[in-house]
C-alpha cells in the first residue's frame, strides 16, 4: 500500500511558526539529538530513597506549589453539573480515598480495579489508589460480566470500585466467581440504594477518612497500573506498567501534544483504556494543567459546545470520533467560534487523510495523528506541533524513541531492519523507554515473545517513507480494531460457542466507514438447530449479555461449516477474504490490512 | 398512540440489543443507563427510528432524546404538521 492523499490535495500541509503560542518543540532534529530520558526524568521530583510515584508527580507536585489553586479538573456531569476540583482538593479527595483503601488493609502492590463511567470518583479513586502504591486497573463499563471476570481474576483484583446500577447489572451474578475480591466499594449514585450486601458506601468511608495521607515511596519499577489487551489467541493480556512510566507521560504531554501551562485540554477517551489513563488523567496534571472531563457520551453538538464553552486549547480523540463528527456535517462545526482550540490530536487507529483535511477546512488547523499501544505505554510516533504534517502519516518517533520497520525470520526468529525508504514491515521500538510494559501478567513467555534483536515487536505493519514520516499499514495478527479498541476474536468466539446451538465460531474485525472496523462472528449450527432471524437475534443478544456492547459482535451470520486449516484452526484470513469479496487464494493482500 | 409508538420503539431498539427486556425498561429514565449500548449501537438505533418513522432527526437533536418518553414526545412532535 501506498500512502495515498486525497484527491487534489497537496501531500503535505506546511507550518510555518507565526507568533501566537510557541510550540514546546520547535526544531525536531536538535530537540531528538540534545533529548536523553535522564534529563526528562530530572524535571520530575521524585521521592525520597529514589523513589518515585506517578501520583506524586501528577498531584502533589502541584498541590504543595504555585499552582494549588489552579482547577486540575472540570467534570461535567451528564446531569448537566459543572463541577471544578483544584489541585489542593484533588489532593485531599486522593488522600481520602488512599485512607480508605489503607484502612481496608489494601496495601502496595495490591490491584484496584475501577469500573464506572467517567465520574469525579474514578479520577479521585485512580490517583488516590497510586499514592497508597496500589495498582490500578481500570476496566471499561461498557465490558459485560465475563470480560469482567476474566480479567479481575487475571490481574487478581482485591478491590473494585464501581457504582450500585453497574453492580447489580454486571457484577452481582458473578461475585461468586471472583474468589480474589475482598472488597466492592460503590459509588453513591443519586436515586439508586447503595445498600447491598457485600459492598461498601464509598461516600461514606470518604466523609469518614482523614485527608492527610502520605504517598507511599514506590520505586520506579514497582507495578503501577494494569492495562488489558486482546490477543488473536487466548486470553486477554495484563500488560503491567511501572511508575517510571511517569516519565514517560510527562514527556509525551510537552512534546506530542505540546501541553503548556495555560492550557484547557480534553482528552476525550474512557480510562477504562489506556489513552484514557495515561492521557486523560496522568499527563495533563503532570503539567498542571485543566483538563475537562465530560461524563456523557459521543453527541456531536454537544462536543462543539464543550470545546467552546470550556475553552479548550489542547483536544486528543480519536479517529471514530472524527468520523461521527465529519459525518455530522461541517456547518454544526461553524456554529461554534473556538478561538481558543490551538491544536488537535488524534489517536486509536490511523487516521485517513480526509480527516486530517477535515481538520483544516473546519477548524484551521489540521488534526495530528499519532500512534501507541497499550504496552508502549506512551505516545511513540507523532505528528508534531510545528512539524508539516502528511496527511495520512503517523508521524515521526518522539525524542528517545527509536522506531525502526524490521522483518522477522519465521524460523529462526532473527529480526532484520529495513532501512529502504516504503518498504513494508513490521514497526519495532528499540527497548529501553520508561513507559515500556514489563509484563503480561503470569504469562513470561508470551512477553518474551515480543521482543528480539533489542526490540520490542509491535504486531503492527508498517512502513517509513523518505523524509523518515511512518506511515500504518496494518496489523499483522487478526486482532480488531473497532473505534480504537482492540478485540480479541478469540474472547468474542468463547462466549458465541457457550450458546448451545454452536458448533463453531468465526470472528474477524469488518472495515466500517465510521468505527475502522466492526466485529462479525460467523457461526455454524449443532445438529438439530436451523438457521432463522430469531436465532440470530438470540445469539447476537447471548453474546451482548456476556460480553457487553464494547465488545459483542455488532453482525452475525451464519455458515453451514468454518474454514479450518489442517491443524483445526479456523481460517478467520479466509472468512475475511470472503466477507471483502477478495479472491481467497491471495490472502497476502489482507497482510496490507485491507 | 403513543403506546403504539413506544411498542414500535421497543422492537427497533430489539433489532439492535436484543438482550433488551421490556419489563425492566422505564420509560422516563435514559435509556443508555438501562441498556448497555454503546455510541454505534445508538446511533444505528436512531438511524432505524429515521428509517421506520420516516422522521428526519437532525445531529443537533440526539442531545434531546435521551429517554423512550423523550423519544416518544419528538416522533409525536415532528409527525404532527
Amino acid at each position: 500500500m501506498t500512502p495515498h492523499a486525497a484527491a487534489a490535495r497537496p501531500a503535505v500541509i506546511r507550518k510555518a511558526i507565526t507568533g501566537g503560542i510557541a510550540p514546546n518543540l520547535i526544531d525536531y532534529a536538535a530537540t531528538r539529538a540534545s533529548f536523553s530520558w535522564e534529563s526528562a526524568r530530572a524535571q520530575l521530583d521524585g521521592m525520597r530513597g529514589g523513589g518515585l510515584n506517578i501520583a506524586h508527580e501528577a498531584v502533589e507536585r502541584h498541590a504543595q506549589g504555585v499552582r494549588r489553586n489552579q482547577t486540575a479538573f472540570r467534570f461535567l456531569s451528564v446531569s448537566g453539573v459543572r463541577r471544578e476540583v483544584s489541585y489542593a482538593e484533588l489532593s485531599q479527595l486522593t488522600n481520602r480515598f488512599a485512607n480508605v483503601l489503607r484502612a481496608l488493609g489494601v496495601g502496595r502492590g495490591d490491584r484496584v480495579f475501577l469500573l464506572c463511567t467517567r465520574v469525579p470518583e474514578l479520577y479521585i479513586a485512580a490517583l488516590g489508589a497510586l499514592k497508597n502504591g496500589s495498582v490500578v486497573s481500570p476496566l471499561f463499563s461498557a465490558f459485560g460480566p465475563e470480560p469482567i471476570a476474566t480479567r479481575v481474576n487475571l490481574g487478581e483484583g482485591a478491590v473494585l470500585v464501581t457504582t450500585a446500577s453497574l453492580y447489580r447489572r454486571k457484577v452481582e451474578k458473578i461475585r461468586a466467581q471472583m474468589p480474589t475480591l475482598k472488597q466492592v466499594l460503590l459509588i453513591t449514585e443519586e436515586a439508586v440504594s447503595a445498600d447491598i450486601p457485600g459492598t461498601l458506601d464509598l461516600g461514606e468511608l470518604m466523609a469518614q477518612a482523614s485527608e492527610t495521607f502520605e504517598t507511599v515511596a514506590t520505586a520506579p519499577d514497582d507495578m503501577a497500573l494494569l492495562h488489558f489487551t486482546s490477543g488473536t489467541t487466548g486470553r486477554p493480556k495484563g500488560a503491567v506498567h511501572v511508575h517510571n512510566a511517569v516519565v514517560t507521560h510527562h514527556a509525551t504531554g510537552r512534546y506530542a501534544l505540546d501541553l503548556q501551562p495555560e492550557d484547557v485540554f480534553w482528552c476525550t477517551a474512557d480510562p477504562g483504556w489506556v489513552t484514557g489513563m495515561s492521557y486523560g488523567i496522568i499527563a495533563p496534571l503532570l503539567h498542571g494543567v485543566t483538563s475537562v472531563v465530560d461524563e456523557g457520551e459521543f453527541d456531536a453538538a454537544h462536543w462543539y459546545r464543550i470545546l467552546a464553552e470550556e475553552r479548550v486549547s489542547v483536544w486528543y480523540t480519536a479517529p471514530t470520533a472524527i468520523r461521527m463528527l465529519m459525518k455530522a456535517g461541517a456547518e454544526l462545526a461553524r456554529a461554534q467560534a473556538l478561538p481558543s482550540l490551538r491544536f488537535i490530536a488524534s489517536v486509536g487507529e490511523p487516521l485517513n487523510p480526509e480527516a486530517v483535511w477535515w481538520g483544516q477546512d473546519v477548524f484551521g488547523m489540521p488534526i495530528h495523528d499519532n500512534w501507541w499501544q497499550t504496552e508502549t505505554g506512551g505516545i511513540m510516533i507523532s505528528n508534531f506541533a510545528a512539524m508539516d504534517v502528511k496527511p495520512g502519516s503517523m508521524g515521526l518517533p518522539l525524542p528517545g524513541v527509536e522506531a525502526s520497520i524490521v522483518r522477522r525470520d519465521e524460523k529462526s526468529g532473527a529480526v532484520t531492519v529495513i532501512d529502504t525508504p516504503g518498504v513494508q514491515g513490521e514497526l519495532a521500538l528499540k527497548t529501553g523507554w520508561p513507559s515500556m510494559f514489563r509484563g503480561y501478567l503470569h504469562e513470561e513467555e508470551r512477553y518474551r515473545k515480543c521482543f528480539a534483536g533489542g526490540f520490542y515487536l509491535t504486531g503492527d505493519l508498517a512502513m517509513r517513507d523518505a523524509d523518515g514520516y511512518f506511515w500504518f499499514v496494518g496489523r499483522a495478527d487478526d486482532v480488531i480494531k473497532s473505534a480504537g479498541h482492540l478485540i480479541g476474536p478469540f474472547e468474542v468466539e468463547s462466549a458465541l460457542m457457550e450458546h448451545p446451538a454452536v458448533a463453531e465460531a468465526g470472528v474477524i474485525g469488518k472495515p466500517d466507514p465510521v468505527a475502522g472496523e466492526v466485529v462479525k462472528a460467523f457461526v455454524s449450527l449443532k445438529a438439530g438447530y436451523v438457521s432463522s432471524e430469531a436465532l440470530r437475534m438470540e445469539l447476537l443478544g447471548h453474546a451482548r449479555k456476556k460480553l457487553g456492547a464494547a465488545v459483542a459482535p455488532k453482525e452475525i451470520a451464519f455458515l453451514a461449516s468454518l474454514p479450518r486449516t489442517r491443524s483445526g484452526k479456523i481460517m478467520r484470513r479466509l472468512l475475511k477474504a470472503r466477507e471483502l469479496g477478495l479472491p481467497e487464494g491471495d490472502l497476502s493482500t489482507l497482510e496490507s490490512g485491507a | 398512540m403513543s403506546a403504539e409508538m413506544k411498542s414500535d420503539l421497543i422492537a427497533l431498539l430489539k433489532s439492535i440489543a436484543p438482550e433488551v427486556e421490556e419489563s425492566g425498561l422505564q420509560a422516563d429514565r435514559p435509556l443508555r443507563d438501562q441498556v448497555d449500548l454503546d455510541s454505534m449501537d445508538w446511533l444505528n438505533f436512531l438511524i432505524a427510528v429515521h428509517e421506520h418513522f420516516r422522521v428526519d432527526i437532525p445531529e443537533a437533536d440526539y442531545r434531546l432524546l435521551v429517554t423512550l418518553d423523550d423519544l416518544v414526545a419528538y416522533l409525536s412532535r415532528k409527525r404532527t404538521p
